[in-house]
């Protein structure tokens, strides 16, 4: 299996004219869970979108620098968009399951990528689901609507929907600030096992969450990569001033 | 490219409204070669199937034109406004769900059963409250193409009243007007350029409208009177003549001319209606 | 003179008389059709032919004739209208081609439909050699269709969530993907419901359809595209101005009417609760 690091080199991002990201390098090992945090606005999330070119669909957004997924960087020439995203996914701030049954949510990714066969899409909706620790309370309504579960099952719905599709990193935008904090509980745990499988990166608000779950720590702010690093050193040692103020909470 | 179909698909639309242009130039010029243009547009004498000499002068049917239109706004802008005012601001919720529907039906009634009434109805009214020997003159007209106008006018100056911030009102009314008193001085003034949209937009149906006009104003193509008189649009010189006419003469031309004329006259109401709802936009 | 009060509730009032004034004309207008039409109204009046230099008999054919044309309107402006609102609603970027192709769309729209029939006349009749019949008339409609069609689709698909576009892509799909399986699929009912009252214009339009192919009087039904055929507007239009006897057919001109009114009608209704039944299942 490929290594699945992803590293990004001196990226440049600008919205228009406005230059959003300023020259950030990070490394985000594989089969760990690297988080970012910073204060709101401070382009964590913008980031993120970079790593799996959603920022693409916005008009009059520019790139400079690279994203290299095991060595190969995300913005050549003639990169296939549509390839990128199956290896690396994304699960969004506030869940969005699509207006469909259960089943066909998490089957749509690979249908699309054109299985057909229904033992085959049975059996990938099982694994996710239970990757996604959702089966055992869905698995006797699969055909129901997906809209008619709660907001921390739709979660979970959209991370099995993600996982479906059998991708190499899975990019997660403040996964758990909709949700209630037994909900979100159970999608950090969530989280903790999945890493054995996944490389994850995760945006959050919460620097307790990033301390609880996450190996690696990222911190911005407004649109520079201030320090990184293990999240024990992050959080226990850190070496520039800001960090050690936004930490202690004297700015959020 | 699936992107590329529909960019071809979306760029039909243009090709269309060209090819319209294009097309009725095209016929249009052959009749320059009978007919000055001078004559054309100055002479109010419409006369292609004389005896011994045919005119083919405009104005009397651009005047008819204008005086059925005029004379629809006069009817229909009062009413409409004030309707849209009423249902915009003062009617209770059960009250605008009947009398929306009820606009949508009006709306719906096609123009060529509203010039049938305009025959058997409002025609025999007309020339019993005037004393005429018939009713089927520019009033009727009038009537009928404000009826048709009234639906466009009071759902868009419905839509630009709506539309006016709620903080407006709130603090017309805490300096302590009256709900009538904002309404007039704060309300409609704010959705005048929706509203002023909304009026050009039904004159710009009510040019263009042509089988209640071609039933309803007497087929006359002579410089209109008085708004008794018997009248003949633009619109309606075309909708009558066209079928008599035999392919490729200077009549038929000529017809094809008016049309130009009319497409013209409604593309520039467009226009203008464009402007002005984008200098709202501006101040918004 | 007058305390604000009283300023107050005169103005209501009027504003109150105008909308009452609104429904007046609306109810005149059926009650005199529905009255008068509804006595001709029998089983065989829609459904044998006319007889008797069409002073007796019914009026099946000009039904037939309605729904064909309206079958072939259908057909060119319901996909066109809805390729041309994906590309403007999911491809289009901001920019000169996207606003060139909406200023194009709301000038189609304002056309006047005689000039539409004039533009048919010459595409559809002559230079395509269809001649006189439904397919010139139909694709005639079709285009004075499509502004309607292109604005209802477009709602509809903007009031699709972006949730659902983006969830896809994330997911490693071609845009064109996404939309097919992810937002046509709802948006389609939205899009019937103003497409279905753009058709019911246009089965009641009569000037479109004037030079394109409508006849009077056909002695069996069309029977191919290229055929002339009946039509309940055109029917309505001879019968009232053109007739030999007019006064003799005048009950029949009104059975025309009705029936006329109540197709557009039915359909309108159909369209309306299809958008009522569409909120509440949004709602849930």
């Amino acid at each position: 299996m490929a290594n699945n690091t992803m590293e990004v080199k001196n990226l440049d991002f600008y919205y228009g004219d406005f230059h959003a990201l300023h020259n950030i390098s990070l490394k985000m090992p594989a089969n760990k869970v690297t988080s970012f945090i910073g204060p709101s606005g401070c382009g964590k999330s913008t980031f993120l979108r970079t790593l799996n070119r959603m920022n693409d669909l916005i008009e009059g957004t520019k790139v400079d620098g690279e994203v290299l997924i095991d060595g190969q960087n995300i913005y050549n020439e003639g990169v296939d968009i549509v390839d990128l995203r199956k290896r690396v996914g994304m699960v969004f701030q506030h869940p969005n399951p699509f207006p469909k049954s259960i089943y066909d949510n998490v089957a749509y990714g690979p249908r699309a990528h054109g299985l057909k066969d229904k033992e085959k899409l049975d059996q990938i909706v099982e694994e996710s689901l239970k990757a996604a620790a959702l089966w055992e309370e869905v698995k006797d309504k699969l055909d129901s609507s997906a809209m008619g579960i709660s907001g921390g099952q739709k979660q979970r719905l959209c991370i099995a929907r993600a996982l479906a599709v059998n991708p190499e990193i899975l990019l997660m935008d403040e996964p758990t600030s909709a949700l209630d904090p037994i909900a979100t509980a159970k999608i950090e745990d969530l989280i903790e096992d999945l890493k054995n499988d996944y490389t994850i990166v995760i945006v959050t608000h919460s620097m307790q969450q990033a301390a609880r779950i996450s190996d690696y720590t990222a911190f911005f702010y407004m649109g520079d990569l201030i320090e990184h690093g293990s999240t024990e050193k992050i959080f226990e040692k850190p070496e520039n001033q800001k960090t050690e103020d936004y930490i202690t909470g004297r700015f959020g | 490219m699936i992107e590329n179909f529909f960019l071809l698909n979306g760029l039909l639309v243009v090709f269309i409204l060209i090819g319209i242009f294009y097309l009725l130039l095209n016929q249009s010029l052959p009749t320059f070669k009978e007919v000055s243009i001078v004559e054309f547009f100055t002479s109010t004498i419409w006369n292609p199937t004389g005896y011994h000499q045919q005119s083919y002068g405009i104005v009397s049917l651009v005047v008819s034109t204008i005086i059925v239109t005029v004379g629809s706004l006069i009817f229909a802008v009062p009413l409409g406004i004030g309707s849209a005012a009423y249902l915009s601001e003062i009617a209770a919720p059960k009250v605008r769900e009947i009398l929306k529907p009820t606009i949508e039906i009006l709306a719906g009634i096609p123009s060529v059963v509203i010039g049938f009434l305009g025959i058997v109805l409002f025609g025999p009214m007309i020339a019993r409250l005037f004393n005429l020997s018939n009713g089927l003159n520019a009033i009727n007209g009038s009537i009928l193409l404000g009826i048709m106008a009234l639906p466009t006018i009071i759902s868009i100056s419905e839509d630009a009243i709506n539309a006016v911030s709620d903080d407006y009102k709130k603090a017309s009314l805490a300096l302590g007007a009256t709900e009538w008193q904002t309404l007039v001085k704060v309300t409609i003034p704010s959705a005048l350029s929706g509203i002023i949209a909304a009026v050009m937009l039904g004159m710009g149906r009510a040019i263009g409208e042509t089988m209640a006009v071609l039933m309803a104003t007497g087929n006359a193509p002579a410089f209109p009177k008085s708004i008794f008189s018997a009248v003949r649009t633009l619109t309606a010189t075309i909708g009558i003549e066209l079928g008599e006419v035999p392919y490729n003469t200077t009549h038929y031309y000529a017809l094809f001319a008016v049309g130009l004329v009319l497409f013209i006259m409604t593309f520039l109401i467009n226009l203008i209606s464009d402007w002005v709802l984008n200098k709202y936009e501006e101040v918004e | 003179m007058f305390s604000r009060d009283l300023q107050q509730k005169l103005g209501f009032w009027t504003l109150r008389l105008s909308a009452l004034f609104v429904l007046f004309i609306l109810a005149v207008i059926l009650y005199d059709i529905i009255s008068k039409g509804i006595g001709v109204i029998n089983w065989g009046f829609l459904t044998t032919a006319p007889t008797h230099g069409m002073t007796k008999g019914g009026i099946f054919p000009a039904i037939v004739g309605t729904f064909l044309v309206t079958v072939i309107t259908a057909l060119l402006a319901v996909p066109l209208g809805m390729f041309t609102a994906i590309y403007l609603n999911e491809y289009a970027k901001q920019g000169k081609i996207t606003k060139i192709i909406r200023m194009s769309i709301r000038n189609l729209a304002g056309v006047p439909s005689i000039v539409f029939g004039l533009f048919g006349l010459v595409l559809f009749v002559q230079i395509l050699g269809f001649g006189t019949s439904v397919l010139s008339a139909g694709l005639t409609l079709g285009l004075m269709t499509l502004p309607v069609t292109i604005t209802a689709s477009e709602e509809a698909l903007k009031t699709i969530p972006n949730s659902y576009r983006k969830g896809s892509l994330a997911l490693g799909v071609t845009k064109w993907y996404a939309i097919r399986t992810n937002v046509l699929p709802y948006a389609i009912p939205g899009m019937l419901t103003g497409t279905i009252l753009g058709l019911s214009r246009a089965a009641g339009e009569t000037a479109p359809i004037l030079f394109t192919g409508a006849a009077f009087f056909l002695p069996f039904l069309p029977n191919s595209p290229f055929s002339q055929f009946m039509a309940l507007p055109y029917h309505l239009y001879v019968m009232s101005t053109q007739h030999h006897d007019i006064a003799k057919v005048r009950p029949l001109a009104y059975g025309t009417a009705l029936v006329l009114i109540a197709l557009v009608l039915s359909m309108n209704m159909v369209a309306i609760l299809l958008r009522y039944w569409l909120r509440k299942k949004i709602k849930r």
